[in-house]
């Protein structure tokens, strides 16, 4: 009895006075906080890492290499090569002479080896997770839930497509001379269907492994040969991948990983013997391929082009809208992978009526997401990318409060000024690191609500009717996504409609599924990866 | 005052929607949490500080409820390997005819108003009996030692929606607690005047939607502080000053204009007696009335789950809910130091769940998961 008489929680009648005392740490502490909980399994990471080339780890002679580091703190992870024109030669040609064989296989035998792939990115899904939080800063909540379930997800789904394509492409092939037989000309991998060819792609780091799988699975499942080249920041999964390809005994020259950093990235964009390309990143760098790519090869063919550039989504939230869950779509809208997210809803349209409630359960909401060490298992914002990244994101944050916009970085107490955003308060000094934060009082006009800043910030912007949420939504020169919260069927379809952009959310936002097509329009670029739409770059009909 | 006439006047401000799929989805995060070593253990105890440890059979004797009492006020005893300075449970919580076995047996322990006697009352779990039978329902329980009463709402009415009456209904309860309370015996013996605490079971099962659940929240946090308004200060005030000499013999001093005199009130999930009982996503929903409500006013208000928590490991996942979603607010721990985390505010309704948190605790403790044999019954 009495063992338990000062340390119950409840309080004593008798004695109201010792009520808020009788809580020790015995029974219930006022604040609970979490322990660390980090994810302790090692990975095997190798202190340097070769090219892919023709099936086999080689490193060229007299490379040049370069440190691939964990951005959330700074340490060196392992080295990679700097991939120069001449080893992309030997990437693509390798692919070229892989090209016929792998057409050629019956269709099932190419699903078998992609559904093997998509089965060993499951067994080493702990691992593949692992690697891209030390080596991408996101939280491992993420890899572990998101990315690495969608990348087995990709080829799971594609693999499935391999020997059906014929039905997707069902009454289309009539009329297309390329799919006709000629000399030269790729074995057919469904009626009047042919692949593409060697397909150069080049791949951004905010989803490192993902964007691989988005890239490479639809090629393989459409017969066609790969030259991929990981972002610099974050080469690791990729090279980790091509270890499964060899595991899996894929064909050697089927797919092909070089890594390095823009000079790489030019060398297979301007490769003549490159069918088609795909790119993921900048929009800055995405008119530059389309320019480079808009000449004919020196064998008068065209090359193939698809873009998934950046973007300055609109998130819409009506008056009407569930506002509890409406303010769980901003947050996974924008604070999801630190906001470094092509189609991030980073323009947030509230409804003048709701925009004080909205304001303030964001601002309650985001003081209870934690930041921090992306390993720990309950971090829920991870640091960012790179150094680079990071300074673009702080110069945003400076220049939004100077063009008048009132920055609000919740959980940080002290004055927000440009000078002093409060953007690393309570953070390792070393990595790069930003607070989860938005931006109220925003003007269509002010840059941050024009510019795509790819980090945690969020721009607030209000609405009176419909139809001006739809014209200033519309008010963008990208168009990849959009996002629109509202209880009434009919208002969202309206609305929906008149947004112009590649994907709409509806009360919900950034859901992906290998079934759905993904792809932009304006700025944001054009093709769509994911579902039969995305097959579509893969074959010639 | 008759349901329908003055309270057809009443202005129901419409509540939110919520939208079940992102509810679900948010609900399911805080499962994904990691909760380990320190503040593991932290945790089970605080959830067993919170326990309304209850047994609502027909076939429940007075020997069950000495037991029930016995191990409310020490969970732990007769158990090897578990730490010392366990919390006793917040409450016990009986039929109306078992109470004063609970509170004959909570004074031979000494721990009389430490564990709370609650009683379901008004008709449980169906509600569907005449107001005035359920009203002395609630009167004999608070009579017999209750210090919280759990009422279950009129379903009927609500699905009807007859919500006025609904509201007039949790009203006079209220009103029923609060001027039972000022006549009810102290536990101390010394004087009359005891805050009784209500809790409104809204028995979300039935309910069905979430748009329900969270209406039903509203409703009945408006209906209780209205009725309080009505009462207090005069009477209640009044009546205690003329008592006992005192206002301040409650569980909580007062706070400014918000608190006053009684314990903090509740909006409970379930009877138990319906499938489903409580799930996350309903006391999400339940927690947002509560926050909004605590924003909309600065007035606390605590929330019960009851029904289907039978694991150490849901508990936890609760108190994350728990923490996320109210652990963030300013100025709540002026007003209560703790917040929600604390057994005034937050409490599970289980009969199961006390027995895992002790073996979890145990294993934590000495490395040893205990057999259920090892651990004592209720």
């Amino acid at each position: 009895m009495s063992k338990n008489g000062e340390t119950n929680g409840v309080a004593v009648q008798q004695s109201p006075s010792t009520s808020r005392i009788s809580r020790d740490s015995n029974s219930a502490p006022a604040g609970w906080e979490y322990s660390p909980a980090p994810e302790t399994t090692k990975v095997a990471l190798k202190s340097s890492y070769g090219l892919f080339i023709d099936g086999k780890f080689a490193e060229p002679k007299g490379a040049k290499r370069f440190e691939t580091i964990n951005p959330s703190t700074e340490a060196t992870l392992s080295e990679v090569v700097q991939a120069t024109p001449a080893d992309v030669n030997r990437a693509v040609a390798a692919a070229r002479a892989a090209l016929p064989k792998w057409a050629g296989l019956p269709a099932a035998e190419r699903a078998k080896f992609i559904f093997r792939i998509a089965r060993r990115i499951q067994e080493r899904g702990r691992e593949l997770a692992i690697i891209e939080t030390l080596d991408s800063g996101k939280p491992i909540k993420e890899s572990r839930d998101v990315d690495i379930p969608l990348v087995a997800a990709h080829f799971f789904y594609n693999a499935g497509w391999a020997d059906k394509l014929g039905y997707v492409f069902q009454g289309q092939t009539s009329q297309s001379p390329k799919a006709k037989s000629g000399k030269g000309s790729l074995p057919e991998i469904a009626s009047g269907v042919r692949p593409v060819g060697v397909c150069g792609q080049v791949i951004p780091w905010n989803f490192p492994l993902l964007m691989a799988a988005w890239k490479i699975a639809p090629a393989l499942a459409c017969g066609n040969t790969v030259v991929l080249k990981p972002a610099e920041t974050t080469p690791l999964t990729a090279l980790v991948l091509a270890e499964i390809f060899e595991e899996c005994g894929l064909p050697p020259g089927v797919v092909n990983i070089v890594t390095g950093d823009g000079v790489t990235g030019r060398a297979i964009v301007e490769h003549p013997d490159v069918d088609k390309i795909a790119f993921t990143g900048s929009t800055e760098v995405g008119k530059i391929i389309a320019k480079s790519v808009a000449k004919p090869r020196p064998d008068g063919k065209f090359k193939r082009l698809t873009l998934e550039l950046g973007g300055k989504s609109p998130h819409i939230i009506l008056e009407d809208a569930a506002i509890d869950q409406a303010v769980e779509g901003i947050i996974n809208g924008i604070y999801f992978n630190q906001g470094e997210v092509c189609c991030a809803g980073s323009r947030l349209f509230v409804q003048e009526s709701i925009l004080d409630t909205v304001v303030k359960k964001l601002e309650i909401r985001l003081a209870s997401l934690r930041t921090g060490d992306p390993m720990d298992k309950n971090t829920d914002v991870g640091a960012v990318n790179s150094k680079e990244q990071l300074s673009r994101i702080e110069h945003y944050l400076k220049l939004g409060q100077t063009e008048g916009a009132e920055l609000r970085m919740p959980g940080y107490s002290g004055e927000v000024s440009p000078s002093n955003t409060g953007s690393k308060h309570g953070l390792p000094s070393k990595g790069f690191w930003c607070r989860p934060c938005f931006f109220t009082g925003v003007q269509p006009s002010h840059t941050i609500a024009r510019e795509e800043i790819f980090g945690p910030v969020l721009s607030v912007l209000s609405f009176r009717t419909p139809e001006e949420a739809v014209s200033r939504a519309n008010n963008t020169p990208y168009g990849l996504a959009a996002g629109i919260w509202t209880e009434k069927g009919s208002k969202m379809l309206s609305i929906a409609k008149q947004i112009k952009s590649g994907v709409v959310w509806c009360n919900t936002y950034n859901k992906f599924d290998p079934a759905s097509p993904f792809g932009g329009f304006k700025e944001s670029g054009f093709g769509r990866e994911g579902g039969v739409q995305g097959l579509k770059a893969y074959v010639e009909v | 005052m008759q349901s329908g006439t003055k309270a057809a006047g009443r202005d129901f401000a419409p509540s939110p929607k919520v939208d079940a799929v992102m509810a679900a989805e948010r609900a399911a995060s805080f499962t994904k949490r990691s909760i380990k070593s320190k503040s593991k253990l932290a945790g089970l105890k605080l959830a067993l500080s919170m326990l309304d440890l209850t047994t609502l059979e027909g076939k429940d004797s007075p020997e069950k409820v000495r037991a029930l009492c016995a191990k409310a006020v020490n969970p732990g005893a007769g158990q090897a390997d578990l730490p010392d300075g366990l919390p006793s449970v917040a409450a016990v919580c009986v039929y109306p005819n078992l109470v004063k076995h609970c509170r004959d047996s909570l004074a031979s322990m000494g721990a009389l108003g430490r564990v709370k006697i609650a009683s379901v009352a008004t008709g449980f779990p169906s509600g569907q009996y005449p107001l005035d039978v359920r009203l002395d329902d609630t009167r004999r329980a608070i009579h017999d030692g209750a210090d919280e009463i759990d009422m279950v709402i009129n379903r009927g009415a609500f699905l009807a929606g007859r919500y006025d009456e609904v509201a007039e209904e949790i009203r006079a309860v209220k009103r029923t607690c609060l001027q039972e309370g000022v006549k009810a015996a102290r536990h101390d013996g010394e004087g009359k005047g005891r805050a009784i605490s209500l809790k409104v079971i809204l028995e979300t099962g039935e309910l069905e939607t979430l748009d329900n659940v969270r209406f039903a929240s509203d409703l009945a946090i408006r209906a209780m502080d209205e009725a309080t308004r009505e009462l207090e200060p005069d009477t209640i005030y009044s009546a205690l000053h003329a008592t006992n000499g005192t206002a301040r013999n409650g569980t909580h001093e007062p706070h400014g204009t918000h608190r006053s005199y009684s314990s903090f009130d509740f909006i409970k999930t379930s009877t138990g007696k319906v499938t489903p009982a409580a799930t996350m996503p309903v006391t999400l929903v339940m927690l947002e009335a509560v926050r909004d409500w605590y924003l909309e006013t600065g007035k606390l208000v605590g929330v019960k789950p009851a029904g289907g928590i039978r694991t150490a490991k849901q508990s936890l996942h609760y108190l994350v809910m728990v923490k996320e979603t109210l652990g963030a607010l300013q100025g709540v721990n002026e007003l209560h130091a703790g917040g929600w985390l604390t057994p005034e505010l937050w409490r599970f309704g289980a009969s199961a769940l006390a027995n895992d948190i002790l073996r979890q605790i145990s294993w934590l403790h000495s490395g040893k998961y205990r057999a259920n044999y090892d651990v004592t019954e209720a």
